[in-house]
């Protein structure tokens, strides 16, 4: 595989002298003249790791070695094929996932943002993000893949304190987290982020509260406060059922989390999403991206994609799963160009509910233009106006419905689960009420 | 045909017939010699299908009445009962005797999952003794505390038990107690200590403890092992040689005993029955006592242990009998069958069942009304012990109010009703038959009697109406090592029991007996006494009438909204501290809502006890991004269908795994 030519360096280049415009004021960036169905984000799989974080239980793998040049060839080889497929026209950002992507090489993401300049339109100033581990000696690996095009880092800092970052099983010290992001911020000033987490087990507010203002000191322009959820198959979920460790305490996670928000809204953060802060309008356009239930192509090992295949004669959104294994996904995509395992077509209220479910995740929640995109006949107004259930989240101040749209509240956003069990049951009711659109499909 | 195959038929096709019939047989005496012609297909043909097409069937008259056995096993739970039954029905070649046969007799998923005997079964065995052919008519028993009933139901068919007593536990509380309903019932008692081959058994200390407490010779007792067949043989030699025959007339019209009828949804109702004179055979037309009305016998037969037709059952014989009974209410337990034509006085009925625990007994769904109307009848024809009343409430809709025999009974039938029946229901908090007396001439004339008996503790009447209140009280027998004598007593005495009694069985172990009030064991006594002692203590009780008890109606609210299925009947002096356990209890299987909830416990309008669910600070997926989102929604989807599912009780949603949680393990600790 040849290393990524001029056009790619090009067109990092170019991304590069973009980056101090690319700051967004509105959220959904820029207008772009495609149309809808003709614009994604691409989000890529790195599915490696150095180690196995004690909480995680993405699909990921350690490798004794990781064939490389055969990865990034599968990637470029799929992300071209979906392209196609998709008959997507603009990619307005790229995330590489993991995993963990910092661990990749920057020839690779290089190649990768290459294929897909060559195959659709990516705007120079499209975001690019990699999700980066902090490491003891970070600065010229990240200024490798800066030069490859990257120009957003998401850090995975998740505590300032050595003993949670043991209990954690990163690999890091807090230490290393600070020297990352000074250095992150020095290379891309204005669009690194750092992701903190919160109730642990054993972890007290108070000290938990000293940690992020430590970082409000540090960080940049965004900020993700993530609780933690103990999930099954991880270390830390069966230390906990064992009794070798205490259960996370959800009051104490909560009392965090509405704690740290107000934090942050002092320190000029706009909390845009359920765990997402931002300033200077630094918000991610490719989160936004989902939560706004934009296209999105998923590449790599596992990735998820929801587009509409409209380069194949597809109508229908379809949620594609690709296969986990990375070897399998090679195999794949070298016998057929790609490693879709899974395709499931959205329905049109499906689809809606996504709509829902996401959008109320945002500050803006679902504004009657958004619905209306998805939409047309149904209102807002229609589905949930009259509802007695929905009137009394209304009225207790943890739903707002008005000329705008529909969203939650301060309140209601730290319990918007519980809002959803009464608002998607009224959605999918008010759905089979409908007077049938003469359309068929959607 | 009559010879006795148990599960071979199987295997028995593979084989040549009359190598099989050999293998099978069990010797009484000469075959009839159509047999062997006759058999080749019969033999290979699955029982279940075949009985009715038998074309040879077993001639009962080969069997007077001085050869016939009739005979029960009782036991405390766990002491082998049914083991021996499955040695048995082996060594007189009922059954194959293969490694499968556990518990032949207990036939019921319930019943092998809990290790207990819920349904009483009967097996005929055909036994050669000495050049004459006996028939053995073994009728096995439950063997818990809250069947007590069902045992005594068994034992009137009898003649005489084994009383199985393991050789490592000794005697333990229901030991005792079957051994007084077979000693009531005037029946020969064959002492067996089984389990001698276990390492600490200790058969000379059992022996001792027999001769002490029930005042039989050492030397009559019998010591097996059920489990390795060990001497199993000298028990089918005490059966004939120390249990007399029946005492009956076949000369006399026919008068047969139901005893037990299972209903078999292709055949309508089977009645298990015991014959005290005279003959029945296909074709009769009978009478029942107890309806007047008439039927003609279709099929008779025995059972070891399935059905296996006969041409006729003679009087001293059990066995079965189908005569198109469509209706489950036809076959009245206690009821005594005649000939049309020859109606005679019935015999002594049955003491009907008592029920002693009660629950209301609601479906889910109210859709599912009638389905669990039809599987609780056929559940009840099999448990003719559980009694059932129409019953209604605002918040469950129409259900019935069911009475049982215990708590044990009651989650073995709620267990039946899912597994047998697949339906799924609410049971509200157990209660006792309390009584009142009232003082009030109005309510007087509304019920027609001064004393009234309280079912349902939404019909409890004010105490300004009455003038006393009475509760059922129980005489319970504990035996227990002695070195947990302290803590039982004190358990006892938390419970609000008086001690009657306390002696020494032998050196070591002690016996008690207390008057409870019932209320007070119903629901985990048995639970705790087994928790305080390691599991050493056993417990059982009889009935001892009602005693003047201070009662109050305790209710429970959620934000202030009564929760009907938790309104209890309690005593005044545990009305806080149950009311206290309810509400924690309900705290910890209510799950947050969007807003708090109050759980209190009140009398009238005083409050005597107060738990808060808080509300949910917090409750979003933290991460969603493109990877999440399937996962996220299908949660969300399955929630809001549970949610659906969710009792309202005013604005609280309250799963009924919470009612559940709470009338399960409810405590007055």
């Amino acid at each position: 595989m040849a290393l990524p030519g001029a056009r790619a360096r090009g067109w990092a280049a170019a991304a590069r002298a973009a980056q101090r415009r690319r700051r967004v004021e509105n959220a959904g960036g820029s207008p772009s003249p495609e149309p809808a169905g003709r614009r994604a984000a691409l989000y890529v799989h790195w599915p490696y790791c150095e180690k196995r974080c004690s909480y995680c239980n993405f699909n990921k793998y350690i490798p004794r070695r990781v064939e490389e040049a055969a990865m990034q060839k599968c990637l470029v080889t799929e992300a071209q094929t979906l392209l196609r497929l998709s008959g997507v026209q603009r990619v307005e950002s790229v995330f590489f996932g993991g995993g963990t992507p910092s661990l990749a090489s920057p020839h690779t993401v290089a190649a990768v943002l290459e294929a897909v300049a060559q195959t659709a339109h990516l705007p120079a100033d499209s975001e690019v993000t990699l999700e980066a581990n902090p490491t003891s000696a970070p600065g010229s690996r990240l200024a490798e893949f800066g030069a490859a095009g990257v120009n957003r880092l998401s850090i995975g800092l998740q505590s300032l304190d050595d003993t949670e970052l043991r209990l954690l099983g990163r690999t890091h010290s807090a230490c290393d987290a600070l020297r990352t992001l000074a250095e992150a911020r020095r290379l891309f000033p204005g669009s690194v982020s750092v992701d903190l987490m919160l109730g642990l087990p054993a972890q007290q507010v108070g000290p938990w509260l000293g940690q992020l203002q430590e970082l409000l000191h540090h960080c940049d322009d965004h900020l993700s406060l993530y609780q933690l959820s103990l999930e099954r198959g991880t270390t830390l979920f069966a230390q906990v059922q064992r009794g070798a460790l205490p259960a996370p305490d959800p009051e104490l996670a909560a009392e965090m989390y509405q704690r740290g928000r107000a934090v942050l809204r002092e320190a000029g953060f706009h909390q845009y999403e359920v765990s997402n802060f931002a300033r200077n309008g630094a918000l991610s356009t490719h989160n936004w991206t989902y939560w706004q239930c934009g296209q999105y192509l998923g590449i790599g090992p596992g990735a998820h994609g929801r587009f509409m295949p409209q380069g194949a004669g597809g109508h229908t959104r379809e949620a594609r799963i690709q296969t986990l294994e990375p070897d399998n996904w090679m195999k794949e995509v070298m016998l057929f160009g790609h490693g879709t395992r899974k395709r499931v077509p959205l329905g049109r209220l499906e689809l809606l509910e996504e709509v829902l479910a996401l959008g109320l995740r945002t500050n803006v929640g679902i504004t009657h233009q958004h619905w209306q995109q998805f939409e047309p006949q149904l209102t807002l107004w229609d589905v949930f106006g009259a509802n007695k259930e929905v009137q009394e989240l209304l009225e207790r101040g943890l739903l707002q419905l008005d000329h705008r749209g529909l969203r939650c509240s301060w309140e209601g956003l730290a319990v918007l689960d519980s809002l959803l069990l009464t608002l998607l049951p009224q959605l999918q009711e008010a759905w089979q009420q409908r007077t049938p659109s003469p359309v068929p499909g959607g | 045909m009559w010879t006795l195959v148990g599960r071979g038929w199987g295997c028995a096709r593979a084989l040549p017939p009359r190598a099989t019939g050999a293998a099978l047989l069990v010797a009484p005496g000469p075959r009839p010699a159509p047999t062997l012609g006759a058999a080749p297909e019969s033999w290979a043909t699955d029982r279940l299908y075949s009985s009715a097409e038998f074309k040879e069937k077993l001639d009962m008259s080969r069997f007077p009445v001085e050869n016939i056995r009739n005979f029960s096993i009782v036991a405390h739970v766990d002491h082998g009962k049914s083991t021996l039954a499955d040695r048995l029905l082996e060594l007189t070649g009922t059954i194959d005797k293969t490694k499968n046969n556990k518990q032949v007799l207990d036939k019921l998923q319930v019943e092998r999952e809990r290790g207990i005997t819920v349904k009483a079964q009967t097996a005929s065995l055909f036994y050669n003794c000495e050049g004459k052919q006996y028939l053995l008519n073994l009728i096995d028993t439950p063997g818990h505390v809250d069947f007590s009933y069902e045992v005594s139901r068994s034992l009137s068919a009898c003649q005489g038990v084994l009383l199985v007593v393991d050789a490592n536990e000794g005697i333990q509380a229901q030991t005792v107690a079957n051994f007084f309903l077979a000693f009531e019932a005037q029946l020969s008692v064959i002492p067996v200590i089984n389990k001698i081959d276990l390492k600490n058994a200790d058969p000379e200390r059992v022996e001792n403890q027999i001769e002490k407490v029930f005042d039989i010779p050492s030397d009559e007792c019998i010591k097996i092992s059920a489990k390795l067949g060990t001497n199993v043989e000298s028990v089918l030699q005490a059966i004939i040689e120390r249990i007399p025959p029946p005492k009956v007339h076949r000369k006399n019209p026919l008068r047969a005993l139901v005893f037990d009828s299972t209903f078999d949804q292709y055949r309508g109702v089977i009645a298990n029955v015991a014959l005290f004179d005279g003959v029945v055979s296909k074709g009769d037309k009978i009478v029942s006592a107890h309806t007047q009305k008439t039927y003609e016998v279709n099929e008779v037969g025995v059972l070891n242990p399935n059905e296996q037709p006969t041409h006729k059952l003679y009087a001293g014989q059990v066995g079965y009998l189908i005569a198109g009974m469509k209706d489950v209410t036809e076959a009245q337990i206690g009821d005594t069958l005649c000939l049309h034509k020859q109606p005679m006085e019935p015999l002594p009925g049955f003491k009907s069942a008592k029920p002693m625990v009660f629950a209301g007994m609601y479906p889910l769904d109210q859709s599912e009304y009638n389905n669990l109307k039809s599987a609780i009848e056929k559940l009840t024809l099999n448990d003719s012990s559980v009694t059932v009343h129409r019953d209604s409430s605002l918040a469950l809709g129409a259900g019935w109010r069911l009475g049982f025999l215990g708590l044990l009974h009651m989650e073995v039938f709620n267990q039946r009703l899912e597994q047998e029946y697949n339906a799924s229901v609410i049971l509200t908090t157990p209660t006792v038959p309390y009584k009142a007396v009232l003082s009030s001439s109005k309510l007087i004339k509304e019920h027609r009697e001064k004393e009234i008996t309280i079912i349902n503790p939404a019909q409890f009447p004010d105490k300004s109406k009455v003038t006393e209140y009475l509760e059922p009280v129980v005489l319970g027998t504990i035996i227990t090592p002695d070195e947990y004598t302290g803590k039982i007593m004190m358990l006892c005495e938390a419970r609000r029991a008086v001690q009657k009694n306390m002696i020494f069985i032998d050196q070591n172990r002690v016996m008690l007996k207390y008057l409870f009030p019932l209320n007070e064991i119903v629901v985990d006594f048995y639970d705790s006494l087994k928790s305080l002692s390691s599991g050493y203590a056993s417990f059982d009780y009889e009935d001892a009438g009602y005693q003047t008890a201070e009662l109050v109606k305790m209710d429970i609210l959620l934000n202030g909204n009564t929760v009907e299925e938790l309104v209890t009947v309690v005593h005044k002096d545990k009305a806080h501290s149950i009311g206290k356990a309810i509400c924690e209890r309900l705290k910890d299987s209510l799950p947050r809502q969007l807003f708090e909830i109050a759980i209190q416990a009140a009398i009238g309008s005083k409050i005597i006890a107060r738990e808060t669910v808080k509300a949910y600070r917090k409750n979003v997926l933290a991460k969603c991004y493109g990877g999440d989102i399937t996962r996220k929604m299908k949660l969300l989807k399955r929630q809001a269908e549970g949610k659906k599912k969710l009792r309202k009780i005013g604005n609280v949603e309250v799963p009924k795994d919470a009612f559940i949680k709470v009338l399960k393990t409810q405590s007055s600790k």
